[in-house]
């Protein structure tokens, strides 16, 4: 087991070019501005003092190189900079607002997996029947809906006509976070679950297709039983990249949905920040965010090698 | 190896060709015309519905989509305006037709971009390899570590909020999925006996790429376009909700949702429908995928 995850290392050696070419991605999105950066930053609100101040603050006036290296050394420090509009260190609000949004994309995890796993295993139970139809349109439909209008519309139903869950915000306790938090890992779970429904799908019909499974048969395993012992931790693996992948992907999601409920993560930040115009705070929290695929990336390859003996990637980077 | 993996679209569309399918055995599998694949004829008809409407909006809209009358505001549905009025008495019916003309436009161009780019450049790649290769392919997982929202809202902000922002941000982000499929069809392609005939026959690279590769791997990407339509028009409604999209008053699905969240209380038909658009135009879409999918490739299909 510890000999099959002697990959590690040198996974982590192949993300370092991932990293720089991030940072120089989010280096460069100041640059893309139009004109003298610090005056559309500042749109209305721009005198020539602050141009100025914000000009040194972002070393603006310096040649481009230097302000790169600068940049990198400040985020080595962890320094993201100044936020604009909230007058406190960058690094202090992603702090504040990082947990909050894994611990919303561990509950929407949850969530997708309780939606999906049942759903897989009808439509595979039956390939190319009524059920498995109406789970491919229920992927199709989830696959199409916009994150945000998903949120919306449970916020109608289950928060305005149902009076059932709270519509926005955050709570106090840590109940309080399960209660709040349920309507939007539910539009996040709702979003994950096309992917993963159609890849457990897949996979559940090749494994209960195997031998294996045809002996744990003769043997009286059925139902329930069959399913769980001998099919689900097989169909289970090829699943899990797919979920990590978009593990990742989702984050993007949850950002807009965040702003939906209220929910005071690392998605809200940046789409106040966006209409605040703080420059630091969206370039922070793309490099977060981005970071935090990088490193669900490895996750998602560790827990596949610990999962299934067969997959040595270990022996994959001799090769 | 690569460190970032590929969009979820593509990667569950490669586990489901992964699996056989016990339904289907080998015999079926022979190309149906495709007036009987019930798929691709549902999503064309879907599909060719939605085109026809934003086409011929100006006749089919009952009243100017962008006229206001505040006298008459927030109605429910009637005779009169058969979706109700938004808070500026503007006719829903109207502004959903028209919405369709932008939402649709701008999905489908989007698309444009970076189909060419990321399919030449993932084409190169995956023929010629080398340092080129090598270069193309890190590129390509930087991009894959920003999630799809985060660089296109970023982009449209910084580029200014707009439909040639939005152009731009989508054809940045997007290409490196082309590219990546591209360049995989291409590691197989070029090891076929047709290209190596026609290497030994002394043809050129460029003409062996356009003539004899491109028919036969032009085919992933075009079924990847399909969804890539669905996830650019996804993001151009959520930039319209975030008000970043197309400037007001014109008529947008996202922006109509934002305009309609206000009155979820009383109104709640003014958020719903323009949602129920989107959800509309995405199915369609997709099945037309999923249909072309079937045509053009039986073979790796479940």
């Amino acid at each position: 087991m510890l000999d099959r995850l002697r990959f590690i290392p040198a996974r982590l050696v192949q993300s370092i070019p991932v990293v720089f070419g991030v940072t120089v991605v989010v280096f460069f999105m100041v640059h893309l501005l139009p004109g003298n950066p610090a005056l559309v930053l500042l749109g209305q609100s721009a005198t020539p003092e602050r141009v100025a101040a914000l000009n040194t603050q972002l070393g603006l006036d310096q040649p481009l190189w230097d302000q790169y290296l600068r940049f990198l050394g400040n985020l080595v420090q962890l320094d993201l900079g100044q936020s604009i509009t909230y007058q406190r260190p960058v690094t202090e609000l992603i702090g504040d607002a990082v947990p909050v949004t894994l611990s919303l994309l561990a509950y929407a995890l949850v969530l997708s997996l309780v939606i999906s796993v049942p759903l897989a295993a009808l439509a595979a139970s039956a390939p190319g029947r009524v059920r498995d139809a109406a789970v491919r349109v229920f992927t199709l439909l989830g696959q199409g809906m916009p994150q945000f209008w998903v949120g919306i519309m449970l916020i109608l139903l289950l928060g305005v006509k149902a009076q059932a869950f709270p519509v926005g915000g955050y709570g106090v306790t840590a109940g309080e976070h399960l209660y709040y938090l349920f309507l939007p890992a539910l539009t996040l779970a709702i979003a994950m679950s096309p992917t993963t429904i159609r890849s457990l799908r897949a996979s559940t019909i090749g494994v209960l297709g195997s031998d294996h499974v045809a002996t744990a048969r003769s043997k009286g395993a059925a139902g329930t039983t069959l399913f769980r012992r001998h099919v689900l931790r097989n169909a289970a693996i090829p699943t899990v990249s797919i979920i990590g992948v978009n593990l990742g992907y989702l984050v993007g999601g949850s950002l807009v949905i965040e702003k939906v409920f209220a929910v005071p993560g690392l998605g809200s930040l940046m789409v106040n920040a966006i209409f605040a115009r703080d420059f630091p705070t969206i370039q922070a929290v793309a490099l977060v965010v981005a970071l935090f695929v990088v490193v669900v990336g490895i996750l998602t390859d560790v827990v596949y090698t610990a999962i299934d003996p067969r997959v040595d990637l270990a022996a994959k980077e001799r090769a | 190896m690569t460190t970032t993996p590929a969009p979820p679209a593509v990667l569950a569309a490669q586990a489901e060709e992964a699996a056989p399918d016990p339904v289907r055995p080998a015999r079926s599998r022979r190309l149906k015309p495709w007036y009987r694949n019930g798929t691709l004829v549902v999503g064309l008809v879907i599909v060719g519905l939605l085109v026809a409407v934003a086409v011929f909006a100006p006749l089919l809209a009952p009243y100017d989509p962008v006229k206001q009358d505040l006298q008459n505001a927030l109605q429910s549905p009637g005779a009169e305006h058969w979706l109700g009025t938004d808070k500026y008495g503007r006719d829903v019916l109207s502004r959903l037709i028209w919405g369709a003309r932008v939402d649709l436009r701008i999905g489908f161009l989007a698309v444009l971009i970076p189909f060419v780019v990321g399919t030449v450049v993932g084409a190169l790649a995956g023929y010629f390899g080398g340092w080129f290769d090598t270069v193309v392919m890190r590129v390509v997982d930087v991009f894959f570590a920003f999630p799809f929202y985060v660089l296109v809202i970023v982009l449209v902000f910084v580029l200014g909020a707009g439909e040639s922002s939005i152009y731009l941000a989508i054809a940045a982000v997007s290409w490196v999925a082309y590219a990546k499929i591209m360049r995989g069809e291409l590691l197989v392609a070029k090891k076929q006996d047709y290209v190596t005939a026609a290497r030994l026959g002394g043809m050129s690279h460029g003409r062996i790429l356009l003539k004899h590769i491109a028919p036969n791997v032009l085919s992933q990407a075009l079924i990847y376009a399909c969804s890539d339509i669905v996830m650019d028009i996804l993001a151009i409604v959520t930039l319209g909700y975030l008000g970043l999209g197309i400037a007001p008053p014109t008529a947008e699905w996202g922006s109509m949702i934002l305009d309609g969240q206000e009155f979820i209380t009383t109104q709640w038909l003014q958020a719903t429908i323009p949602g129920l658009a989107v959800v509309v135009t995405s199915l369609g879409l997709s099945l037309l995928g999923d249909g072309l999918s079937d045509q053009l490739s039986p073979e790796r299909r479940k």
